[in-house]
């Protein structure tokens, strides 16, 4: 195991769940497994002492590392980490808001293809997760089970036969298993039929959500849908219940609604996703919401053959390169929020003009 | 418009869809969305509540309500109270000590008492070994302040001997399969040598 990220050489690349590849990546933005697990000789991190955290820290880590097929993992203190690496993690989706907030012992350890990561004294002492761009949950839990054995070999769990994994939160317990798949459904959304799909959602134990910026003016179009419970159904029914009962539908449905669109008012639609890579590609500055907000339709625009000059991978970079801390890594310094908006103005126009600069953002 | 948690203008409206109650929007200025959308469904001790809430319906009345707020458990210390107000459990062990006042929220979150799937190969022998090594790690954390290095050390070894065993089992459990599968490929390969 290394401890030696280079976080700007890592701010250079997409990270491995926004390639824009995989099954249905036109509709699906990625897969990501979690898993909740607990040693069993170490109180919930609640009623952990600051020593309880360092000594758990310090046995996870030590135990890791006698891990043959782990020599190439990264392990990051984050304790010691600045205010803007911890927001960079949490940009790529490496580490939770949680942790990044939270004080004392904390880490991660990162793979270097970003597949997969082991969160260290988050809610629950292990949070193992792994995210594969696009729909490819099978594979996704094949990998974080061959991990959780791993993982297990080297630490003693806390699990008890009939509740099974033992977590801090009675909502995690059972399997501590989360499948979280990211939608893009700019078409249901536009359709306005949206709720009515997840309505119909609501009897089969998922969760959904979706994010809304700036009132009614912004929308990401971005939904995440997961299981709801934890005990009761094996990983691989709860796999299957996302990934193969309900994943599908919902994908099926933002098909139709994208047909109808091209079909009845192809006109208006591509005025839309036009108008909207117009704004990108010429605002002089512009807020992270507002960015995600073009950026959505504009991959909508790509996918339906609308808008042909510019490539989903593109647009892909893009949304993860326009956030807060990835637009100051790659500025490599602080910048406030003005400042910032006409730095992602500016690297917005010189990407989506097909000449990205020697460096990326002087 | 300002967040609900609050006073900065509220930036973010977000949509459940799959509330009991229909549709429910939160207006939540960008750092209160930021940590309401990282966790992973909804806020665990909002859904707890929700839960309680039905529980509470169920029949308990205020006074039992009290009395369980006073329940500690005494291998974390954790009340009922703290669990219910957080979310949050302290340690292994409540799902033992308050497994009465649990069983109602965990039919009510997971429509389910039982484990079903993977269990894992290595695991502490049961609820009590997994409080007694919780205990005996405190025990031995006191030692050290105290400056009790003999006490200390000697926990330390009873603390592995406990991991030890747990694994030794699982070890065991383990030969015992290669070696059953040892056989059957032996059966199935009259060629292959073994001793």
């Amino acid at each position: 195991m290394k401890s030696d990220v280079d976080f700007s050489k890592l701010a250079n690349t997409p990270g491995e769940w926004l390639r824009g590849t995989g099954p249905e990546s036109d509709i699906v933005i990625s897969s990501r497994i979690r898993l909740a697990r607990n040693l069993a000789d170490f109180p919930f991190i609640r009623r952990c002492s600051d020593e309880d955290r360092l000594s758990i820290e310090r046995t996870v880590r030590s135990r890791m590392e006698q891990i043959d097929q782990w020599d190439d993992i990264n392990y990051v203190d984050i304790d010691s980490l600045s205010e803007i690496d911890r927001q960079f993690l949490v940009e790529r989706q490496l580490i939770s808001r949680e942790i990044a907030d939270a004080d004392g012992s904390r880490g991660v350890a990162i793979d270097p293809h970003e597949q997969y990561s082991i969160m260290v004294n988050e809610e629950d002492h292990l949070r193992i997760q792994v995210m594969h761009s696009g729909l490819d949950l099978i594979s996704a839990w094949k990998q974080i089970n061959r991990l959780d054995d791993q993982l297990e070999s080297a630490v003693l769990y806390a699990y008890n036969p009939q509740y099974g994994y033992l977590t801090a939160c009675p909502t995690n317990v059972g399997t501590g298993l989360r499948v979280s798949v990211m939608l893009h459904l700019p078409a249901l959304v536009i359709t306005q039929q949206i709720e009515k799909v997840f309505r119909s959602m609501q009897r089969i134990n998922v969760t959904v959500r979706g994010l809304y910026g700036e009132g009614s003016q912004y929308t990401g179009d971005f939904y995440q849908v997961s299981n709801q419970v934890t005990l009761g159904h094996s990983e691989e029914d709860l796999v299957s219940l996302v990934g193969e009962k309900v994943v599908p539908d919902i994908i099926q449905y933002e098909r139709k609604a994208r047909d109808f669109l091209m079909g009845k008012g192809e006109k208006d639609l591509h005025d839309d996703v036009s108008r909207a890579l117009g704004i990108l590609s010429t605002a002089k500055k512009i807020s992270s919401e507002e960015t995600m907000h073009y950026l959505s339709k504009v991959r909508m625009g790509v996918n339906l053959g609308l808008i042909s000059d510019v490539e989903v991978a593109t647009i892909n970079k893009l949304f993860i390169h326009t956030q807060p801390a990835h637009l100051q890594k790659l500025h490599g310094g602080l910048l406030g929020t003005s400042d910032r908006n006409v730095k992602r103005a500016g690297y917005l126009q010189r990407h989506l003009h097909g000449q990205p600069g020697q460096s990326e953002l002087n | 418009m300002k967040c609900q948690y609050c006073e900065k203008p509220a930036t973010f409206h977000i949509t459940e869809l799959t509330e009991p109650g229909g549709p429910s929007v939160m207006h939540l200025c960008e750092e209160h969305a930021r940590s309401f959308l990282h966790k992973d469904q909804g806020s665990p001790a909002a859904s707890i509540a929700g839960a309680l809430a039905k529980q509470l319906n169920l029949g308990q009345t205020k006074a039992e309500l009290a009395e369980l707020d006073q329940k500690e458990c005494p291998v974390c210390g954790i009340s009922f109270f703290e669990f219910r107000s957080t979310g949050r459990l302290g340690c292994p062990y409540d799902y033992k000590h308050f497994e009465a006042d649990l069983t109602p929220l965990l039919t009510n979150i997971h429509d389910s008492l039982q484990h079903v799937g993977k269990q894992p190969r290595r695991a502490a022998a049961s609820a009590d070994n997994q409080a007694q090594m919780i205990q005996l790690r405190r025990e031995m954390e006191e030692a050290i302040e105290s400056e009790n290095y003999e006490r200390a050390s000697e926990i330390r070894d009873e603390l592995k001997r406990m991991e030890e065993e747990a694994a030794g089992k699982a070890d065991a459990a383990e030969n015992q399969d290669s070696a059953q599968n040892d056989l059957s490929e032996n059966d199935s390969d009259s060629g292959a040598s073994s001793s």
